[in-house]
């Protein structure tokens, strides 16, 4: 009885691996295929990762951040001529004004770290959206974590920009 | 700056008509009461529990050729001023038993107290042979038997509006003390499209929501405006071209232009009481800080120097302190210092962060956005930091600004956006200072960041 129980769960178990194992060669796919152009905006985005994220009011990087925009400065180093600008953004539930330079310190401090690592600082522009550039739309601690953040966009020098 | 006013060329002459206010020549009617007026009939409004006054504005009579119902709408938007005051209550027209049919006549007060009408308006609007609009109105003291005021204003026809708001504020002097404040604008942020797609336009309207028209076409985010305390000016932030600078906006001439060149992003700008200076904040070098710029002289003066956030600057309406947002002891905190920047000093120091403080046009308080367990409040606080009130209370409430007589805070209201999208509005509400008669502004769109003008007058 109790084996028969047990191997119904390792199906069950087997069966959620199978489903993870599936998603990830199908994002993979998506993805890291052959369709994203080294050196461009998709690259950066996608296979570097242009996204850094914050705590609730705090414009310091942790060690995700930090090994992330590492990443960013070599890709930049591999792509000399590519240029960026890092948007500095805020949740929802901070005041206008005060997120517009807390969003202005967030920007400055990837800049900062991107320089740090060896990026020209010609390269790199800063600037602040504040509460006002949401990339999650709803009232949720997962969306104010998502919308905390510096996204290092492409503005020139990438292959097929 | 050619390219900005290229683009709003076209805007220009709407906006230039919009501007023009034809100036309402104004005369006094001669009392038709032969006794002197002991002025009985008075609202103290600093009571906060006021029991508002029953008043009635009967239809104003129409005389010459007929002008499109202007006389029926001219007693309506002077009750609807009047009512959303909180101050007044207008009695039920159909309770009216006396029909008005000569302004120069005595009203049957009798036929007025048995209804319970403390106060009643009567008016007439001529159009005369000329074109011209005559707007006449007599307010009278029913229980007293007696006219309080009475004037008359010439103007054009479709300035008519703007007649009724100086009514307005003729009939809540008389009755307050206080100055008015209905004739006057709000200058704020239009809002529409999805939450992550935000489309922003400065836009206008009457304080009561009439009027309302676009400043900008939405192409590039704009934010925080705020009006010349002295001429058809307003400053605002623009991020045209992705440079997000402060700007001068001309309400007559819809010209913009930069304000400085500043190498940083320059925000959260506002006017010097007599208009010749903007205060602002500039984020340069991962630091920012508070700065003024005089614009005849083009002179620009940094005033902190505080490795911390200073921002939301607003000056006292003598000119000689200014209040300000700063996290230079850890927290979001309101200061004030001297005009030169000097002397700063902490005044909140209660629980949770404080914002966007902005001082009273009379000078007594200081109004700011306070955030306290994830809850937003509006509220007021002396100058020195004592007496906090909190005013208002909901998911988020921000911005608030100042009734030109000090009387009304406006502000904007977000209510949290659920996971199937639905919620998310953002409005414009108004709630007096004593906390009571808290209500929603009507607006074309969806609303942020008003900014009350100062009395047109």
């Amino acid at each position: 009885m109790s084996r028969k129980l047990l191997g119904v769960k390792h199906i069950g178990v087997l069966f959620a691996l199978m489903f993870v194992a599936a998603c990830a060669s199908s994002e993979a796919t998506n993805t890291g295929g052959s369709d994203i152009v080294p050196g461009s905006a998709a690259d950066l985005e996608q296979n570097i990762g242009n996204r850094v994220y914050f705590a609730l009011d705090s414009y310091s990087l942790d060690s995700a951040a930090r090994a992330q925009l590492q990443r960013q400065a070599q890709w930049m180093q591999q792509w000399p001529s590519t240029t960026v600008r890092i948007e500095g953004n805020c949740d929802e539930r901070g005041t206008r004004e005060y997120n517009l330079a807390l969003g202005d310190r967030r920007a400055s401090a990837v800049r900062d770290y991107l320089v740090s690592q060896g990026v020209d600082g010609s390269r790199v522009e800063t600037i602040s959206f504040g509460k006002d550039a949401p990339t999650c739309g709803e009232s949720t601690e997962g969306c104010w974590a998502q919308n905390r953040n510096g996204t290092t966009a492409l503005t020139g020098g990438g292959v097929g920009s | 700056m050619a390219e900005t006013r290229k683009s709003y060329g076209n805007l220009a002459s709407s906006l230039a008509k919009l501007g023009a206010i034809c100036a309402a020549l104004m005369l006094v009617l001669t009392p038709l009461s032969v006794t002197p007026a002991k002025a009985v009939l008075q609202i103290d409004i600093t009571n906060a529990n006021v029991e508002p006054l029953p008043i009635a504005i009967p239809e104003f009579i129409e005389a010459g050729s007929p002008a499109d119902g202007i006389n029926r709408d001219l007693s309506k938007v002077i009750l609807n001023n009047l009512e959303r005051s909180g101050l007044f209550r207008a009695i039920d027209p159909g309770a009216y038993i006396e029909e008005i049919r000569d302004i120069n006549s005595r009203p049957r007060f009798g036929d007025w107290r048995i209804i319970k009408s403390q106060a009643l308006v009567t008016g007439q609007s001529t159009l005369q042979d000329d074109g011209r609009l005559r707007i006449e109105f007599r307010l009278w003291d029913v229980f007293a038997e007696e006219q309080m005021t009475g004037l008359q204003y010439y103007t054009t026809p479709d300035n008519w509006r703007r007649v009724a708001h100086l009514i307005s504020d003729a009939i809540y002097e008389r009755l307050t003390g206080e100055t008015g404040y209905f004739d006057t604008r709000v200058v704020f942020v239009a809002e529409s499209g999805p939450k992550v797609d935000r489309v922003k336009r400065l836009a206008i309207m009457d304080q009561d929501g009439a009027n309302a028209s676009y400043l900008t076409d939405g192409s590039h985010l704009v934010l925080t405006p705020r009006f010349s305390p002295s001429s058809q000016e307003i400053t605002y932030l623009s991020y045209f071209n992705n440079l997000p600078r402060v700007y001068l906006f001309n309400i007559e001439t819809g010209q913009q232009e930069i304000v400085g060149d500043f190498e940083g992003m320059t925000f959260a700008p506002r006017f010097s009481p007599d208009g010749s200076t903007i205060i602002m904040s500039l984020a340069k070098n991962s630091n920012t800080d508070i700065y003024s710029m005089d614009l005849r002289r083009r002179i620009k003066r940094r005033l902190t120097y505080d490795p911390a956030i200073d921002t939301s600057p607003s000056y006292a309406p003598d000119g000689r302190r200014i209040t300000f947002n700063s996290d230079r002891s850890g927290g979001q905190q309101l200061y004030v210092m001297n005009v030169d920047g000097s002397n700063a000093q902490r005044i909140s120091f209660g629980d949770g962060r404080y914002a966007t403080p902005v001082w009273s046009p009379r000078g007594d308080l200081i109004a700011f956005t306070k955030i306290y367990r994830g809850r937003f409040y509006i509220g007021v606080m002396r100058p020195d930091g004592s007496g906090e009130r909190l005013l208002t209370e909901s998911f988020l409430d921000e911005g608030p600004t100042w009734s030109p007589n000090g009387r009304v805070l406006m502000f904007f209201r977000q209510t949290p956006t659920r996971r199937d999208g639905s919620g998310g509005s953002v409005k414009l509400w108004s709630v007096d200072l004593t906390g009571y008669n808290e209500r929603v502004v009507a607006t074309p769109t969806e609303a942020s960041d008003p900014a009350w003008s100062p009395l047109i007058r």
